[in-house]
């Protein structure tokens, strides 16, 4: 598919390590162009969701207005266009990923469906009373609530890695809970939607499988910023949406080692998953389709497959860095600033994605609200992750989160805005 | 006349002196040992609590404390709220309440009454769609208060879990 791009070829030279040029790559994302409560708009909520560049909304476009058609049924032309397309699409994945082939790619509504299916799936034929479920504190509802209710169905016990004052997983709590030889799977986030860090991901995946478990990663952040190879990591199974990574929401990607897809029974049956169906039982298709009931999400895999062309063509490690750096900025700017608590580790290094803080004088509600006024974007709440927000004994907190558009005079409108807050409330 | 106003509400509509006083010193909070009725409440998706304690005797409000934390709307709509109950019937109670409900639904004579006091400060709110439900948790829980108390007498009640 994408037979017309307009994208730069991805390949060694577009990821030399100069800077990118986020001023330039603004004018792809036409949402941008736009003026909100009278001022520019700057949209700090990448975390939440990212906006999308043209590229990927024409190749939306194009395929509904040339190639729609249902896949793997027609023997038309248009069904094979829109089948190429949508097999392409999972290509693409499994080779920016590092999968071993196509077929350990399924295709998802997004990260929190492809957890659903790996809990349920994998979790029920597996799982039973007195085996345990690794998880941190600082995961999502969406790496927590599935294995909750797993948990509940299996009889089975969860088991939580700490967080420090810095926002970091507390390693030295992880081999007293392996030493039980208990722990069946661990699942855990790549890179925390709310604190911004980085996890060690390799290093606790070999420490899981020295004892007998496997990992799945939460890559909901992890695919957007910086890019993913799940060997390096050493995962079993890793998750993540695309609309966090300038794909349209709906399609996400489920990615396991083929022995363990292969093993797993299916999640939900319906057409497309299955090989002969007769009156009182069913064949199950062969990987990855077994796990793909009913018509898929056609146009989202297409965008998806455009999506990582467009980072390709930036390249995923200048993108990280380029975040990195306004998470250096912001992290300096918000110091300055009396009253403002920060969240998450210290140095930008070690993070990725956003900025989590709360000022003394304002609750983060408020921030938001001012901020917004003044035609800045961040999220306040708590982020769904309410385990977070507990460990450090607040209720919500806002957050400023970066993607590859975002330049230092975003930051610059952010530290005005809480000016204004700090001129309402006081500090 | 009934076009939606599309402009930009200015901030200072909605951030009044008097709410940020109220904000930053609460009237009537801390616990009231002999409340007849106690109501917890929680807005999970921003954080806004508050446990609202009431003691009624004859079908009036004698005494009225909370307990809060969260964003200036709801803390200050709470506190300002709590000035205006004690000594009202509960029929008086509920007039305010669903006075005040009226006003951030945009009714602009509601903005106007007199029966609101200091609440009509917080008229502005109803510019700022998705801060309204800050601003009704209290009243909200008012409300869940009387209910209570209707229905069983005058005994006090546990705290009820968040709800949503």
């Amino acid at each position: 598919m994408n037979p017309e791009s307009t994208l730069v070829p991805a390949g060694p030279s577009a990821t030399a390590q100069a800077p990118l040029d986020p001023g330039a790559l603004r004018h792809d994302f036409p949402v941008l162009d736009q003026e909100v409560h009278g001022r520019s708009l700057v949209y700090l909520d990448n975390a939440a969701t990212s906006q999308k560049p043209r590229q990927v909304i024409e190749a939306i476009e194009r395929y509904y207005r040339h190639d729609n058609a249902n896949v793997h049924r027609g023997l038309h032309e248009l069904s094979r266009r829109a089948t190429d397309g949508y097999e392409g699409a999972r290509a693409r994945v499994a080779g920016w990923i590092g999968a071993a082939g196509p077929s350990e790619v399924v295709w998802t509504r997004g990260a929190t469906e492809a957890i659903n299916l790996v809990a349920t799936a994998w979790g029920d034929a597996n799982l039973r009373e007195g085996d345990e479920i690794l998880l941190t504190e600082m995961e999502h509802h969406s790496n927590l609530v599935p294995w909750q209710l797993l948990a509940a169905r299996t009889g089975a016990r969860l088991r939580y890695l700490e967080l420090d004052d810095e926002g970091r997983l507390r390693l030295e709590g992880l081999p007293p809970i392996l030493e039980g030889g208990r722990v069946r799977i661990a699942a855990i986030s790549h890179i925390s939607n709310a604190l911004g860090t980085i996890n060690p991901v390799a290093e606790i995946a070999r420490l899981v499988h020295d004892a007998g478990g496997l990992v799945l990663v939460d890559g909901a952040q992890g695919a957007a910023h910086g890019g993913v190879d799940v060997r390096a990591l050493d995962a079993d199974f890793y998750v993540f949406s695309g609309h966090k990574m300038c794909a349209p929401t709906g399609i996400g990607v489920l990615w396991g080692r083929e022995a363990l897809l292969d093993s797993m029974p299916p999640w939900q049956g319906g057409g497309e998953m299955i090989s002969l169906v007769e009156r009182d039982h069913s064949t199950w298709a062969d990987l990855p389709h077994k796990f793909e009931a009913g018509t898929p999400n056609i146009a989202g895999a297409i965008a998806l497959h455009a999506a990582i062309d467009y980072l390709e063509s930036v390249g995923p490690e200048r993108i990280l860095a380029h975040e990195q750096a306004l998470v250096a900025q912001t992290l300096e700017a918000l110091r300055a600033i009396p009253g403002v608590r920060l969240f998450g580790p210290p140095r930008a290094e070690d993070r990725a994605g956003g900025v989590s803080f709360t000022m003394e004088s304002a609750h983060p509600h408020d921030i938001s609200t001012i901020l917004d006024a003044e035609g800045v974007a961040v999220r306040a709440g708590h982020h769904c992750a309410q385990l977070v927000m507990k460990r450090y004994g607040v209720p919500a907190t806002a957050r400023a989160s970066f993607y590859l558009y975002n330049t230092p005079d975003d930051v610059e409108r952010l530290v005005e805005g809480l000016e204004t807050v700090r001129g309402i409330f006081g500090s | 006349m009934s076009e939606i106003d599309r402009s930009t509400p200015p901030l200072n509509s909605l951030y009044q002196q008097l709410i940020i006083d109220h904000y930053r010193n609460p009237r009537n909070s801390g616990e009231l040992p002999d409340a007849t009725v106690e109501v917890h409440m929680r807005n999970p998706t921003c954080g806004d609590d508050i446990r609202l304690q009431l003691r009624i005797e004859d079908d009036r409000i004698e005494e009225v404390k909370f307990v809060g934390e969260g964003c200036s709307i709801s803390q200050a709509s709470v506190s300002m709220m709590t000035t205006l109950l004690k000594g009202r019937s509960l029929d008086e109670a509920l007039a305010v309440a669903r006075r005040f409900t009226g006003m951030m639904h945009g009714d602009g004579d509601a903005a106007k009454d007199p029966l609101l006091g200091n609440l009509r400060s917080l008229a502005g709110v109803a510019r700022f769609p998705v801060r309204v439900k800050c601003a009704l948790l209290g009243f909200d829980a008012l409300q869940e208060c009387m209910k209570r108390t209707q229905q069983d007498g005058t005994s006090a009640s546990q705290p009820s879990p968040a709800p949503e």
